[in-house]
């Protein structure tokens, strides 16, 4: 709104419209760099940045260590390289957030609009989705394991097994606030004067939710995104402790973050590191999905 | 709206029904059993009487029976006993918890004060914070105060409660010495000096729910207040040469409610739920650290009987929400 | 550690003096913080230690265990022996006198009566008594008169202080608690959370697994104690927590159970609040060898049975091999600070019960390839693996979500893949781990990994109960549902024969001999257990709280009576 006076040459097609409106929201733009510098840096970091090969009697003593330049972001309570440790979590983090967020808001945004838009959906839609919100996590996600866990590492092994599971159970219990959130935008939509006359001049259904719907939901779908990428880092954390996640030498940053805590008083920088690369994470999806939601509304591209 | 409602309410008994039938089996079939806090020096056999003087060795079914039979006809019975000291309840056995062997709602009675003091006042502030600043950050977009808005949510939600509140902890109690960690839930206010201890001990749990809270409600209604600013309404009521305030605090916060309410409607349910995290952290021991204790020591009816009426406030609030919808905009209709 | 101690014991000696002067109820109010709340105070229905440390400052046994473990008469008047006759000569039966003129907190007078009540409540086949090991053996208690009580055996005894000694088995009130026997027990709620005792507390208000309030009890035996008026024991949150509140807040008085990281603990002690101290009992931190084929590949009810015996850890050259790389010294100075020590036996303590098997201790990588190689296990493909016929030396080490224990096991894996063995690693959840539920994959006792740590402890000084569970008949199977305290399916006859002997055994030189004996079979004649660190509890106490000594034998409140307020 501010500082989108430069109107583009010439429209060629909407899909450009959008990246050139995108493009001059600085957020967006910020937050598009920093995530994409956080992706390509755990992706190939952890092949520039090869830990020293120590063995234990070795690594032992020299942990606990402050940020230097052999350790850039200090050693943990076994003497193993921080630096190294935070990009591989970087790996699982990212893909855990971004992937269960993406399956949380697309199947929320589903849900959430079949409810809204067709009547005869509503109730039974609704009716489910309050019984998910009933259902108390833990024990579900127990039996989760317990059903799944070995049935799945069997079929594709232990690491992607595993990743499919926290993924799919992550998502399986996050969609709900997103489906009544939609649900309840879509009810007001729907009484809009443009969808009834859309309604009017025998627009299909699909159409009508796909070009007037849809890009209307798009700004509580983003805040959802966004605290879902946050949710979702932390919760993996919570499913490592009940055997859900990852082996438990695999570091994640918010198991980092958890292990770092009894540390905080001691080496409080345990602790900021993985705080800051999840705050990072979740302050650049917010960002991308700001400029995402102004790029996407035709009243301020136009401008 | 008022058959609608009624329908609602007639349609809730059915699904009440079947949600708390796929609670039971769910928590039935997690794995875990009540003897899991036993230390391992108490050998097997002894083990195996202690579960069956708990019934738990009975086939699920009857269990569920039971538990039905419990809640619906013993507890309230005990209640009107309690109310106007008739004897209905004599002799009839009221949902006893595995763990404590004490009266479930017993054990609500003591928590809910603390539940509804704590998470309650956490929510309410998390929603007073929330609220100005979503609408005022939305009205000045990108300015200094909306990126400060922006920076405090996100911090707010990116930093996970087990973490605020340590950190609440080492800075407000160990550093500073201004408020407790512990909560004392057996503190009875009485007078201006434990009226401050109260404040005193609720302090930092409430900062740090509050947080929390705050980030999200206010991400929701900036969002929500920033589609409505530029819609052809805002507009036509400007030229009308309303005033900026009128615009903003009644067309257009009015119009931007439906997502807020949503999230808020979803969020009071939760504070009977209690906030897990936070009241372990700090002993407040509302009804989330009662569950979770349940659900570690794996005591199903104490699970089984929070989690039900958990769904219902659950059914209840998203009914009052789609009731709040009507009332927001006329527009909506349900029949 | 030494130190500690010696201050520990100075400063109790310092604080008996100004005691025998003090006033019951003139130090005000003790407050304690446990990480677990309390559920229940009637030890007899209770989950766990949390319990049974409230319910110790409430009721009393005829006799509890000293720190030293010495039995010391409570309400008894001095402990039956052979000598004085409280013991019959064919070891048959015990006999106990009361103390003249006992109390119960209501005023009335404690009789033998209440005993033999006790017997019975906790023997009930429906009332579900997690103390039922307690009166194992007992044919029956009765009242001679009302001072004395007779404890019968169904057999010679030779450890006859098991039923109403330490705060595992008090005596309970008969008029209280008569119509609470059997299947009613639980549905006595006031009772269980409020039992009348002898001890110096009363409880006067419960919250469930919340806060315990208790006041001194009018009609304790002592009139100078309790020092306390008050007592509070509040739970929940975590050690961390607890410690915190009492070593730098200074909320709190006492925090039991306190296991910190040590560079914590030495934070924390920085701050002069208060002091952590810590009590030895038989805990010990293992690793358990699955001496049973635990492969996925076999068909569900044979795994991790006997039919199959394990295809790498069946060889004891590659069980002393993996015991051989791990340095205990490391693992105690990472894990537990003073709250640890390295150890090779699974009894560890008392010192005349523990064998001087030290030869684990210190670590020997070099020694370990050795074996490995002689097994036949070489790295053939030069991955850094040893392989033999074409299998790997790969192993699944599972354990429960602990940040101790993760630590321990990226250490362990770390020793491990030095002397070319590959390790898998598995994290549970406790309450599943230590459920024992046979529909989960994931129990301890299903144990389907190669090697599995926990930590095990026997619950009295004299370890025959202990021992037990390494018998061939203790295997968990599938036709057991998974029951059984055997859980690394070792079956020796030699040491089923040998555990018979014990038990027939009376002579204590010679009972220590053979549980030396008996321990050393499972750990260095055979490295089926691999025991790694000999765990102490962690308790912390404020530096304005004397009279403290620690406990690993009883209860660790079981002298509270003699806590006071330091000036």
């Amino acid at each position: 709104m501010t500082d989108a006076s430069t109107t583009p040459p010439r429209p060629a097609s909407q899909s450009r419209e959008i990246w050139q409106q995108f493009r001059t929201h600085k957020g967006a733009m910020f937050g598009l760099i920093v995530l994409g510098f956080l992706i390509i840096a755990v992706l190939i970091g952890p092949y520039l940045w090869v830990p020293e090969n120590l063995t234990v009697a070795e690594a032992i003593r020299i942990r606990n260590q402050g940020p230097s330049w052999r350790f850039p972001l200090g050693t943990d309570q076994l003497g193993r390289d921080m630096l190294y440790r935070m990009l591989m979590a970087g790996r699982v983090s990212l893909a855990v957030g971004l992937v269960a967020m993406l399956i949380a808001i697309v199947f929320g945004t589903f849900i959430g609009i079949m409810a809204g838009y067709f009547r005869r959906l509503d109730s039974p839609l609704m009716r489910l989705t309050d019984m998910f919100l009933a259902l108390p996590l833990i024990p579900l996600l127990l039996v989760m394991v317990m059903l799944f866990r070995d049935r799945i590492a069997n079929m594709i092994g232990p690491e992607l097994g595993a990743f499919t599971l926290i993924v799919f159970a992550i998502g399986i219990t996050s969609w709900m606030a997103t489906a009544r959130i939609v649900r309840g935008e879509v009810l007001t939509l729907k009484e809009r004067e443009y969808v009834l006359a859309a309604r009017s001049i025998g627009a299909r259904p699909n159409r009508i939710i796909r070009r007037h719907i849809l890009p209307n939901v798009v700004s509580p779908v983003m805040v959802a995104a966004t605290l879902g990428v946050a949710e979702a880092i932390i919760t993996e954390s919570v499913l490592s402790f009940l055997g859900l996640g990852f082996p438990p030498d695999f570091p994640t940053w918010g198991r980092l973050l958890f292990d770092g805590l009894q540390y905080m008083q001691v080496y409080p920088e345990r602790v900021v590191w993985p705080g800051l690369a999840i705050s990072l994470t979740v302050l650049s999806v917010n960002y991308i999905g700001d400029g995402l939601r102004d790029a996407l509304d035709p009243r301020i591209r136009g401008r | 709206m008022l058959t609608f409602t009624l329908r609602r309410l007639l349609l809730a008994i059915p699904t009440l029904l079947v949600i708390s039938l796929v609670i039971f089996l769910l928590v039935d079939l997690a794995p875990g059993s009540p003897m899991s806090d036993i230390p391992l020096t108490v050998p097997p056999d002894v083990r195996q009487r202690m579960i069956e003087a708990l019934g738990a060795d009975q086939p699920v079914f009857v269990r569920y029976v039971l538990w039905l039979r419990q809640f619906f006809w013993v507890e309230p019975a005990f209640l009107i006993d309690g109310w106007f000291g008739t004897t209905l309840s004599e002799g009839e056995q009221r949902i006893l918890s595995w763990q404590s062997r004490s009266p479930v709602f017993t054990i609500i009675g003591q928590r809910l004060p603390q539940t509804l003091t704590v998470i309650g006042t956490a929510y309410l502030v998390g929603i007073l914070i929330a609220l100005p600043i979503g609408i005022y950050s939305a009205y000045r977009q990108y300015s200094l105060f909306d990126q400060g808005g922006t920076l405090f949510a996100m911090i707010g939600f990116s930093v996970p409660t087990f973490f605020s509140g340590t950190l609440f902890i080492i800075i407000f109690a160990v550093w500073l010495g201004w408020f407790p960690t512990k909560y004392n839930t057996q503190l009875d206010v009485v007078d201006w000096a434990t009226f401050w201890e109260q404040i005193r001990q609720m302090a930092l749990p409430v900062m740090t729910l509050g947080l929390a809270n705050a980030a999200a409600i206010s991400r929701y209604m900036r969002s929500s207040m920033l589609d409505n600013m530029t819609m052809d309404y805002v507009r036509t009521a400007r030229a009308k040469g309303l005033s900026e305030r009128t615009v903003v605090l009644k067309h257009v916060l009015r119009n931007s409610l439906i997502p807020v309410v949503t999230v808020i409607a979803l969020g009071i349910p939760s504070i009977f739920g209690g906030a897990i995290i936070t009241e372990n952290l700090f002993g407040v021991n509302g009804i989330g650290a009662a569950l979770i204790g349940a659900i570690h020591a794996s005591d199903l009816p104490m699970v089984q009987t929070l989690a039900f009426i958990f769904a219902v406030l659950i059914v209840l609030f998203n009914l009052i929400a789609d009731i709040l919808y009507g009332l927001l905009d006329p527009r909506i209709r349900y029949d | 550690m030494k130190l500690k101690t010696a201050l520990l014991g100075a400063v109790a000696v310092l604080g008996l003096a100004p005691a025998a002067f003090a006033e019951r109820g003139a130090d005000g109010e003790v407050r304690l913080t446990f990480p677990q709340a309390v559920s229940i105070v009637n030890p007899y229905l209770s989950g766990g230690t949390k319990d049974i440390l409230a319910a110790a400052m409430v009721l009393e046994p005829l006799a509890v265990v000293d720190p030293d473990g010495v039995l010391v008469p409570r309400l008894a008047v001095e402990i039956p022996t052979m000598e004085n006759g409280g013991i019959s000569e064919d070891m048959t039966s015990i006999t106990w006198k009361l103390q003249p003129g006992l109390l119960w907190s209501d005023g009335t007078a404690v009789t033998a009566d209440d005993a033999v009540f006790t017997w019975q409540y906790c023997t009930h086949p429906e009332g579900g008594c997690s103390q039922a090991t307690k009166f194992e053996g007992v044919a029956s208690v009765e009242a001679v008169d009302p001072s004395t009580i007779k404890v019968t055996f169904d057999g010679p005894k030779p450890n006859p202080y098991t039923a109403f000694v330490s705060g595992l088995s008090p005596l309970l009130q008969k008029a209280q608690f008569e119509a609470c026997i059997g299947a009613a027990a639980p549905t006595c709620t006031d009772a269980n959370n409020m039992p009348i005792g002898t001890g110096p507390f009363m409880v006067t208000g419960f919250a469930v697994n919340d806060t315990v309030s208790m006041t001194a009890n009018p009609n304790f035996r002592d009139p100078a104690k309790p020092a306390f008026a008050t007592a509070v024991i509040k739970g929940g949150g975590d050690a961390e927590g607890s410690a915190r509140a009492v070593m730098e807040t200074g909320e709190f008085d006492y925090a039991w159970n306190t296991q910190i990281p040590p560079d914590s603990q030495a934070a924390m002690t920085a701050a002069g609040k208060g002091q952590f101290v810590v009590a030895f009992g038989t805990l010990v931190e293992r690793i358990e060898m699955n001496l049973t084929n635990p492969s996925p590949d076999l068909p569900e009810g044979e795994r991790s049975t006997v039919k199959h015996p394990h295809p790498i850890l069946s060889d004891i050259r590659v069980r002393t091999a993996l015991s051989k790389a791990i340095d205990r010294s490391i693992l105690v100075e990472i894990g537990y600070g003073a709250g640890g020590k390295p150890t090779c036996n699974v009894i560890p303590a008392p010192e005349a019960w523990a064998s001087d098997n030290t030869a684990c201790l210190t670590q020997d990588l070099e020694g370990a390839k050795a074996l490995l190689e002689e097994a036949g296990w070489t790295d053939t493909d030069g991955d850094g693996v040893r392989d033999r016929d074409g299998v790997k030396l790969s192993l699944l080490y599972q354990t429960t979500v602990n940040p101790i224990r993760q630590d321990f096991q990226a250490l362990i894996k770390d020793w491990w893949s030095e002397i070319g063995v590959e390790t898998e690693l598995k994290a549970i959840d406790p309450g599943v781990f230590f459920g024992g539920d046979p529909g989960s994959p994931d129990t301890f006792q299903k144990f389907y990994a190669d090697v599995e740590m926990y930590a095990n402890n026997s619950d009295s000084p004299d370890p025959e109960t202990y021992l037990a569970q390494y018998l061939c008949a203790n295997i968990p199977s599938p036709e057991t549902q998974w029951q059984g305290e055997n859980i690394n399916r070792f079956c020796d006859p030699a040491y089923d024969a040998l555990h018979a002997e014990l038990t027939g055994t009376t002579d204590i030189a010679q009972r220590q001999d053979i549980a030396k004996r008996l321990n050393d079979m499972v750990t260095k004649d055979s490295m089926v257990v691999v025991p790694l660190v000999h765990r102490g509890t962690l308790s912390a106490h404020s530096n304005t709280l004397g009279g403290v000594r620690i406990n690993a034998w009883d209860m660790e409140t079981w002298n509270v009576a003699d806590w006071f307020r330091v000036k």
